[in-house]
């Protein structure tokens, strides 16, 4: 302010009108937008280049023809027609992708939160469990997929070995054989997250919960499922809620383990061909960027879906304290 | 009245017993398939093959680790260094851009900065899968396809929404007198970020830079996409490589594929013990705050 008096009346307009265009109310305060926007450069230049630019050019290259070296061309809504009516591996990769989310995410949410359970029931050692578990979640997926086909080899695994130990005469094949191969990779995927952050976030909630709800309950003679069902669950809701919305966008992208742990990519039969793979052999494999593009579209747009209805759906039983 | 130590309570010890025995098989669930990896790198090829399998080698071969490192074909010294150039330089990247942009977001009055705000926080549920053929396009017309630059060029332009809505949480947490007597003292912006708020995010920087380095170190998908030359891989492209021509000259070298497993598995099990606090810390409070 003190500056701004000391300038005559054709400067101070002009940096009025300059600090009108930064969105700012003093010539004092132009300085400070300024390096605002200097600090900010980097994502400004990030956003458009990796994030907005991509998204729109990918949307523009789903309606073309685009191998990459020539110049894509237009061929309208030709890829999402092929992709809907004229490709045998689309909607197989789309069924096989939701059986896997089916299966997975409900098993990894109650799995991870019967540990965080177990975790938070003040026993002696709490900390190095939880380390322990959390380990799987460090390795890489590719290690991961690497030693579970090991531990799965039908002949000469550990598994099945075990499992003959103890009479069971003819051991699944695992990842060997188009029956199971799909199960298998969602096990190795439960294994490896169970432990993960979905558990931390669990346990963080759980120790959030205060000990007078549970301590009045009792004296109302309520049972350990009454407080679980209507003290426990309901104050937990909302890191559920944000658990669910990862776990499910994590289970819709499924790639490394399937493409790894059967040792032909996508599995016996194509059993793990879902559509991640699908994309990745449509695009980068064979070189059709333009398909590729659509059905990342159609990926993204039922991973939109999913948000929304969750969105919309949890305002039924997502329960926040400051509401 | 003296305080008695609490009785013994059958009830309480049956349960906790119950709970410990749960504990242990969850153990050997999480934990039999590392060890078994750890057991099989230290393996001679008869002993790896032989059945039913031993839980344990007779004589632990540490050599095994000398020589995956030494076998010209599988170069794993090539891939560990590869790696570790991608995330060192990937988490410099996050940690100071996303401090950068924070620092402007949490601090500064400009034109556009709730819109920018908002497009960061989109970049969260937008799904990535839509930006992977792009940026693919993108770096092959830049002639950077089987080269380590997509892999860690894009965390040096703010690292990602995460880590920008997770400093700018601290930074907000911060007085702002504090800037504000250094700035009466002459300090400039640059030297207040660098000298005076920076130090103070320590903590919330490591978090960030823990969470950064082990999500690099796994990536699979991008290297996947962007390098096609052994000489140029990753780990995990590598194990991947190594996986699926496993033998060497005819002599297969699955014990050493295990030993490489192992070798991959250290880095991020070592970064995690030192920063474990940190590490729980900042899940937790994506998990709460998100």
């Amino acid at each position: 302010m003190a500056i701004a008096k000391q300038m005559s009346p054709a400067q101070s307009k002009d940096a009025g009108k300059l600090a009108a265009l930064l969105g700012v109310k003093t010539r004092f305060q132009v300085n400070g937008a300024i390096w605002g926007y200097i600090f900010a450069l980097p994502w400004i230049i990030g956003l458009i280049v990796f994030w907005l630019g991509p998204i729109f050019a990918s949307l523009y290259f789903s309606f073309t023809e685009y191998d990459i070296i020539s110049d894509p061309k237009w061929v309208g809504t030709a890829n999402y027609v092929k992709a809907f009516t004229n490709d045998p591996q689309f909607w197989p990769s789309l069924a096989k992708t939701f059986y896997f989310t089916i299966l997975f995410v409900p098993t990894t949410i109650v799995g991870s939160l019967l540990l965080a359970m177990l975790l938070n029931q003040k026993l002696y050692g709490t900390n190095i469990f939880r380390t322990l578990f959390f380990i799987p979640h460090l390795v890489p997926a590719v290690a991961i997929a690497v030693v579970w086909l090991f531990l799965m080899q039908p002949r000469l695994g550990p598994i099945n070995t075990f499992l003959r130990s103890i009479g069971v005469e003819n051991p699944p094949l695992w990842l060997g054989s188009s029956d199971t191969a799909l199960e298998s990779v969602t096990l190795i995927n439960v294994w490896a997250a169970l432990g993960g952050n979905n558990m931390l976030i669990f346990l963080a909630a759980l120790q959030g919960v205060p000990q007078d709800f549970y301590e009045a309950a009792e004296i109302d003679g309520a049972s350990t499922s009454q407080k679980f069902w209507k003290i426990t669950l309901p104050l937990i809701s909302p890191s559920v809620f944000f658990v669910l919305i990862l776990t499910i966008i994590a289970a819709l992208k499924v790639f490394t383990t399937a493409m790894i742990a059967p040792q032909t990519p996508g599995g016996p039969s194509n059993a793990t061909w879902f559509i991640l793979v699908h994309i990745y052999h449509e695009a980068f494999l064979y070189l059709r960027m333009g398909y590729g593009s659509a059905l990342s579209w159609v990926l993204a747009v039922i991973l939109i879906v999913f948000t929304i209805i969750q969105n919309v759906t949890s305002k039924r039983w997502v329960y926040y304290e400051n509401e | 009245m003296r305080m008695s130590k609490p009785a013994f309570n059958p009830v309480r010890f049956s349960r906790n017993l119950v709970l410990y025995a749960i504990l242990m098989v969850l153990v050997v669930i999480f934990g039999f398939p590392l060890l078994w990896t750890l057991s099989a790198s230290l393996k001679t090829i008869p002993e790896f093959a032989q059945f039913p399998p031993a839980l344990f080698p007779q004589s632990p071969q540490w050599i095994n680790y000398w020589t995956v490192l030494n076998t010209p074909r599988v170069p794993v010294l090539t891939w560990l260094i590869n790696s570790s150039i991608v995330v060192i330089l990937t988490t410099i990247g996050t940690t100071l851009t996303s401090a950068l942009v924070a620092y402007s977001f949490a601090r500064f009055n400009y034109r556009g900065r709730d819109f920018l705000f908002l497009l960061t926080l989109a970049t969260l549920t937008l799904p990535a899968q839509v930006t992977l053929i792009p940026q693919f396009i993108l770096f092959f017309k830049l002639g950077m396809i089987n080269t380590l630059y997509p892999l860690w060029v894009p965390s040096w332009f703010g690292g990602g929404a995460f880590g920008i809505f997770m400093l700018r949480q601290f930074f907000k947490s911060i007085p702002r007198d504090l800037d504000e007597a250094a700035l009466i003292d002459g300090a400039g912006y640059p030297r207040i970020f660098w000298s005076i708020l920076l130090p103070l995010l320590g903590p919330a920087l490591a978090t960030l830079a823990i969470i950064t380095f082990i999500a690099s170190w796994g990536d699979f998908q991008n290297p996947l996409l962007y390098l096609n030359s052994p000489d140029k891989f990753t780990i995990s492209i590598g194990l991947q490589f190594f996986n699926v021509s496993p033998e060497v000259g005819g002599v297969p070298m699955r014990h050493l594929l295990m030993a490489a497993c192992v070798m991959s598995m250290i880095p991020t099990v070592a970064i995690f013990f030192i920063g474990q606090r940190y590490f729980v810390q900042g899940v937790v409070m994506s998990g709460l705050k998100g």
